[in-house]
């Protein structure tokens, strides 16, 4: 009897790394070609219409990296908490926090376009992801709650909370009873490129990657987060503060998810709305992964998202597949990223049953 | 409010908490096994579809459970390959599997959105289903739900009471200790994911076969998520998954009622105590087991067995 069996191989170099997760990338998109071709879908043509919708025109690239902008956001939100080994999948109800309370500010306070009330609003964005990340952050320090599920259940509440708002107080009137607020006034908008649908938020997805990893690897405190992620216990030893730490890098990681609310609010759609956000919470969790933690990587891999999201809209159109049909392809990546990570921390081996390691014991 | 109006809420509680229930069923064999699986959303999606398909086909609504339950397994055994023998991330792979069954569910019924299929009709059972208010509450339903009280019997029997309920447990709670005891944790891993994995598949196809009869994109509509959500607010016990599922049920029904009824309480806050209970049971048990009170939350969730490594 001949068995397989995992053991595990010394740190590959960075072209072996590269080259795992482009197999992973291609592995992926292969298993995607394959069920298309199963279900009666020609994959080479969906391929190219993903392509040709996401980057064949002008119009198609704008929006491509219009939608990279919360992917990159949400995706440092995600990377910083997972540096920790912190799993803060509440990305997207962080992100939604941060819009509600860019729209509280415009609607309760005066947004007078100047760099003051700019700056209230960034700050009451990012304070409001940020607390909404902090809380779980502190159940897990001081009483290790568990982060995943606490951040997926506050995902729902905040989801929730801007539900009832929308159908309720901020409902605008002249929405013929759709769930959106009022536009905003010109004064609250963010900048946007010329006549493109581009805005200031792509600033921030540009810088925040950047300084995030010299943060985590330039500086001491990056250098705590990171040893807290690997080894908890150690970092005790050494003095870390460990509560303080979990509790400042999720409000961090919040405060990121929280500005990326509100950029997309304040800076594409000019009014929060039901369905603002599709899911950005939850791809930024693929993106984190794709880059294997690395934030300098983080708007390329977001880019190549951001093609899959675009080019599912004229998949939509042209071959009147479902928008989720992208889904598909979502997930096959992430599935083929998993097994990849694997493959870089181990190789299979065949061994012989009753050789140096006998197999299972029945 | 009166009898005539609590107890056909209540009625409808059970049917629309049975769903939910199923995939806390599974959920809780699963996670009691050590393996967390986040994607029930998909994989009830997935069940939803193959349900409604093989009964379209066949005309056999029986079939349409059984080709749900098949195809939960299916489609669950990329995330117990994965967790169990590649040893990858439980959080990121749930994830993914419930990306991918939103995502194939949606393409395989994209011809089929609005069909209609005659499914499972409701069985008053005989001589139950004449108790007043009892009767109506329970036993005026149909076979799937009555067999879902057999199975949450059946479950807390089996968990509890039986030798190879006890190795469940005890998988999930020490696999080495298990390991060395002779139990092959990799295979009862297997097993067990897959088995719930399946039963997510059959709340799919209760949806799909039951409960609309007819096939929608994305059904569900975020009970995979809630099942995931009430597996931790029962402590991992089967009876008291099964009193969460009938409370999110009741909320359900009621929200449905009162938005018709046009009434004052905004529906959202409804929806959401589901969520908010389930973070302070979070919360709560969490604080319990700080001061050394166990309360069922298998010890080794999320983390995967190697054999060969120490911890």
């Amino acid at each position: 009897m001949i068995h397989w069996k995992l053991e595990p191989r010394p740190n590959g170099t960075a072209r072996f790394n590269f080259a795992v997760t482009a197999a992973s990338l291609c592995a992926a998109s292969a298993i995607g070609g394959l069920l298309m071709g199963l279900m009666g879908v020609n994959p080479f043509h969906a391929y190219f219409e993903i392509f040709r919708g996401a980057l064949g025109s002008k119009y198609g690239l704008s929006e491509t990296l219009v939608k990279s902008i919360p992917i990159t956001l949400t995706g440092l939100a995600c990377l910083l908490a997972f540096r920790m080994s912190i799993w803060n999948i509440g990305a997207e109800g962080q992100l939604v926090m941060g819009a509600i309370a860019a729209a509280a500010f415009v609607r309760y306070c005066r947004v007078d376009g100047s760099v003051a009330a700019f700056a209230c609003m960034f700050a009451a964005s990012a304070a409001a992801g940020g607390l909404w990340g902090a809380l779980p952050g502190f159940l897990k320090g001081r009483w290790n709650v568990n982060e995943i599920i606490s951040t997926l259940m506050l995902n729902y509440i905040a989801l929730c909370l801007m539900d009832l708002l929308l159908y309720g107080a901020w409902k605008d009137p002249t929405s013929m009873g759709f769930p959106m607020t009022p536009s905003f006034p010109k004064t609250a908008r963010l900048w946007v490129f010329g006549n493109t649908r581009l805005h200031g938020g792509l600033i921030m997805a540009l810088i925040f990657p950047v300084v995030a990893w010299a943060a985590l690897r330039r500086t001491q405190w990056g250098f705590e987060i990171r040893v807290i992620g690997e080894n908890a216990r150690a970092a005790r030893y050494s003095g870390m503060g460990i509560l303080k730490n979990i509790v400042l890098v999720m409000f961090l990681s919040g405060a990121i998810a929280g500005l990326c609310g509100m950029s997309e609010v304040a800076g594409l759609h000019g009014r929060l709305s039901r369905g603002f956000s599709v899911g950005y919470g939850f791809t930024g969790v693929i993106v984190a992964w794709l880059t294997r933690l690395n934030a300098l990587l983080l708007p390329m891999a977001a880019f190549l998202m951001s093609i899959l999201l675009v080019g599912g809209d004229t998949l939509q159109v042209t071959m009147a597949l479902p928008l989720s049909s992208v889904q598909v392809i979502q997930g096959l990546i992430l599935f083929c990223v998993l097994g990849g990570e694997v493959f870089r921390g181990y190789r299979l081996r065949r061994v012989r049953a009753g050789g140096p390691s006998p197999e299972d014991g029945e | 409010m009166s009898v005539d109006i609590i107890t056909p809420i209540l009625a409808a509680a059970i049917r629309s908490g049975t769903p939910v229930l199923y995939a806390v069923m599974g959920e809780i064999l699963s996670e009691r096994s050590g393996v967390m699986n986040l994607g029930l959303e998909g994989v009830m999606l997935i069940g939803a579809f193959a349900g409604f398909s093989a009964t379209q086909a066949t005309g056999d609504p029986a079939v349409g459970i059984a080709a749900s339950f098949l195809a939960g397994a299916l489609v669950t055994s990329i995330h117990a390959f994965l967790c169990v023998t590649m040893g990858a991330n439980q959080v990121v792979s749930g994830l993914a599997l419930a990306m991918f069954g939103e995502g194939m569910s949606a393409m395989l019924g994209r011809n089929h959105i609005g069909q209609t299929i005659a499914g499972i009709k409701p069985f008053r059972v005989p001589l139950l289903g004449d108790i007043p208010i009892i009767g109506q509450i329970f036993f005026s339903h149909d076979v799937m739900v009555y067999a879902s009280y057999i199975l949450v019997a059946a479950l807390c029997f089996f968990i509890f009471r039986t030798r190879p309920g006890l190795n469940l447990r005890a998988v999930g709670e020490n696999p080495r200790a298990s390991d060395a005891m002779g139990l092959s944790v990799a295979r009862m891993r297997y097993a067990y994911t897959l088995a719930g994995g399946g039963l997510a598949g059959v709340a799919g196809g209760y949806l799909s076969v039951v409960y609309s009869q007819m096939w929608v994109e994305g059904m569900t509509a975020g009970r995979g998520w809630i099942a995931v959500a009430l597996v931790i607010f029962s402590i991992w016990h089967p009876l008291r998954g099964a009193l969460g599922c009938y409370m999110f049920g009741g909320v359900d029904a009621l929200q449905m009622r009162m938005q018709a009824a046009g009434t004052s309480v905004p529906a959202p806050i409804l929806l959401m105590m589901p969520y908010a209970m389930t973070l302070a049971v979070l919360v709560f048990i969490s604080i319990r087991k700080r001061q050394g009170i166990l309360l069922g939350a298998p010890a080794s969730l999320g983390r995967p067995f190697r054999r060969e490594e120490r911890e």
